[in-house]
């Protein structure tokens, strides 16, 4: 992910999503560089040294508590372990949690509801994201009061966002039911969490709730760097609104939308606080997601070795989605520029 | 944002009609429909906190009456003067200290990553040395390893070493995943400090520390700030290690103490409003009068990457 032509520039080496390489002070300024600095400072046997004194608190308190949970995290994979206690009986097994993983029934299921959730939930976030993050750049009399607005449920903590839809959606007594009965809408109260594909599709809707937030203040902020000159140009060739959009503002916004992209997904798919509060998976298991999987596999059932399979595979996903991504925002920039 | 040349807009006809309204943006309010569909999205998202409000206040058969009401018949304040004056072991009360411990494990999380963050990102951003590259991605990666991967290890150690249902435990569990999103974050905003202001410090003298304290870091304050408000988020929001990791009002924090509300007393909703938005109120609030900071945390999160 360093650009290999420049490993030891001094600057932002290794940081993902570096679409904008334009913005550090890279390359040339370090030509520039008198060289007597780099013979008195830049030595890289001295640097060498006060970085690691300089790295190392942050070390400690990074790796010195995640290291070894990760390793044992490995090591309880391979293994049937059915008591979280350290004397507990256990069982080497091999591959034999990950041979189970690909055929288990449940998993494979839980699997479907996270790509589900992953996709419906971010394409409509992109979407009202975009939607929003234009409406936020325009004029408004009351902008602040819009950018609040929008900003606010992005604030609230998830489980209090969740907590608040699981009794907005109340059978009995949720106000959605009072409001639609209300208004005409529907003609008794429903149950919406009671059925999975229902219930599902309103996990989806609170976290769009929640989260198109953030893919709109990052369109706005995307916005903000294209120049009003290039819609107005277009729309003297002639364009209309909805063509300047798509031929203009779009492609241009790509970088970020890609970054929202980005941070959505790898998020849907470690989804568990949003489900855990507003069904705890259920009902029938329908709102499973691989995470809540791996969580009542290993805390509900005990059954410790499994449960730890399954989180390393949510890892492996994770890291691909990650790998996948960091390319595809590399060469996304380079054929942006070429345009 | 250039002001656009004045009155260009009305020599054209139909497609520039819509222009007009793009041209205007610096000097004309955009058309009415837009505002329109600006209302709306306002009412979208504030509607479920105006309810939380109004529900905090209403009587517990008021809530449970259908058809509903929407508005109290008389105000109801018990929750709130439950949960200010409650036992730490009632519900009500349990927010209270929930929101107590909250602070604190956010106060001391973020304390001791920026601590530990500044210098390691000073280090990432000034300093050449071998294997750099692998260092950053080495801080990054934890930060992506899912809770659920190393909660069963992380709980059997804060066991073995007695911090389970500890504040102190939470703060260092935390710290770990904080500490690598505030390194990268502060990289990021001292990379965009020209070197040449360190040259000329050094020239005048300046050790690299003293180059750190009082001139890198008095510069990046925005982003020191806003690397400061996002980590306060994040742990404020946290919930899987303290469902996990605390069981009383000694440590539990507030996401714990509403998941358990809403789950064990499911219709007791004027409590669980008042609860929810106790535990609202400090982010939203944040949020809402650092707003530039928060936009511009963004911006360089991801926009500028």
């Amino acid at each position: 992910m360093t650009d290999s032509t420049a490993p030891t520039t001094q600057s932002r080496a290794g940081a993902p999503a570096s679409a904008n390489p334009s913005h550090g002070p890279a390359g040339p300024r370090k030509a520039s560089y008198p060289k007597r600095f780099r013979h008195t400072y830049g030595s890289s046997r001295r640097s060498g040294g006060l970085a690691a004194l300089l790295l190392l608190p942050a070390a400690v308190v990074v790796f010195g508590l995640v290291t070894y949970p990760v390793l044992r995290t490995v090591w309880l994979s391979f293994n049937r372990v059915l008591s979280p206690m350290p004397t507990a009986p256990v069982q080497m097994v091999g591959f034999q949690n990950f041979i189970n993983a690909f055929t288990d029934s449940d998993l494979i299921a839980a699997t479907g509801h996270t790509i589900y959730f992953t996709l419906v939930s971010t394409a409509a976030e992109i979407v009202f994201g975009v939607l929003l993050g234009q409406l936020m750049a325009q004029k408004l009399r009351f902008r602040w009061l819009l950018r609040a607005a929008i900003l606010m449920p992005w604030a609230l903590p998830t489980v209090v966002s969740a907590s608040m839809w699981r009794y907005l959606l109340n059978a009995d007594y949720g106000p959605i039911n009072a409001l639609l009965t209300q208004l005409g809408i529907i003609g008794s109260y429903r149950s919406w969490l009671g059925t999975p594909t229902s219930a599902m599709n309103m996990i989806i809707i609170a976290d769009v709730w929640k989260n198109t937030s953030i893919a709109a203040f990052f369109v706005l902020a995307g916005l903000a760097v294209i120049p009003n000159e290039l819609r107005e140009a277009a729309s003297v060739d002639g364009a209309g609104a909805v063509r300047r959009f798509f031929s203009i503002t779009l492609p241009l916004l790509r970088p970020v939308i890609m970054v929202v992209l980005v941070l959505r997904t790898i998020e849907a798919f470690k989804v568990f606080d949003i489900v855990y509060v507003m069904t705890r998976g259920g009902p029938s298991n329908g709102t499973q997601t691989v995470a809540v999987y791996a969580y009542q596999t290993a805390f509900s059932n005990q059954n410790f070795g499994y449960g730890s399979a399954i989180a390393l595979l949510i890892v492996v996903v994770v890291l691909l989605l990650a790998v996948a991504y960091i390319r595809m925002l590399s060469t996304g920039g380079t054929s942006d520029g070429g345009r | 944002m250039t002001p656009s040349s004045g009155g260009a807009g009305s020599a054209k006809s139909a497609p520039a009609k819509a222009m007009s309204h793009r041209r205007g943006m610096n000097d004309r309010y955009a058309p009415v429909w837009m505002h329109l569909v600006a209302v709306v999205v306002i009412v979208v998202f504030l509607a479920p906190f105006a309810w939380l409000a109004i529900a905090s206040v209403t009587s517990p058969s008021d809530l449970l009456r259908r058809p509903l009401r929407w508005w109290p018949q008389h105000l109801d304040l018990s929750r709130w003067a439950d949960i200010f004056t409650g036992d730490a072991n009632t519900p009500a009360g349990g927010f209270r200290s929930a929101m107590v411990n909250s602070a604190i494990v956010a106060a001391g999380t973020v304390t001791l990553s920026v601590a530990v963050a500044v210098l390691g990102a000073y280090a990432v951003s000034r300093l050449k040395f071998r294997g750099r590259g692998i260092t950053v991605l080495g801080f990054l990666s934890t930060y992506m390893i899912p809770p659920i991967a190393i909660v069963i290890p992380l709980y059997l150690i804060l066991v073995r070493i007695g911090l389970l249902d500890n504040r102190l435990g939470l703060i260092l569990v935390y710290s770990s995943f904080i500490t690598p999103f505030v390194l990268w974050t502060l990289t990021n905003f001292f990379d965009a400090l020209p070197r040449e202001i360190d040259e000329a410090a050094t020239i005048d003298g300046a050790g690299r520390m003293r180059i750190l304290w009082q001139v890198l870091l008095p510069l990046a304050k925005p982003g020191l700030f806003s690397a400061i408000l996002f980590a306060t988020m994040l742990c404020w929001d946290e919930f899987l290690y303290a469902l996990i990791f605390t069981s009383t009002p000694a440590s539990k924090t507030i996401p714990v103490a509403v998941a358990e509300f809403s789950g064990k007393f499911a219709t007791d909703f004027g409590l669980l409003s008042a609860g929810g938005l106790l535990a609202a109120i400090p982010p939203v609030v944040v949020a809402l009068v650092f707003q530039r900071y928060v936009t511009a945390g963004l911006a360089a999160g991801g926009v500028k990457g």
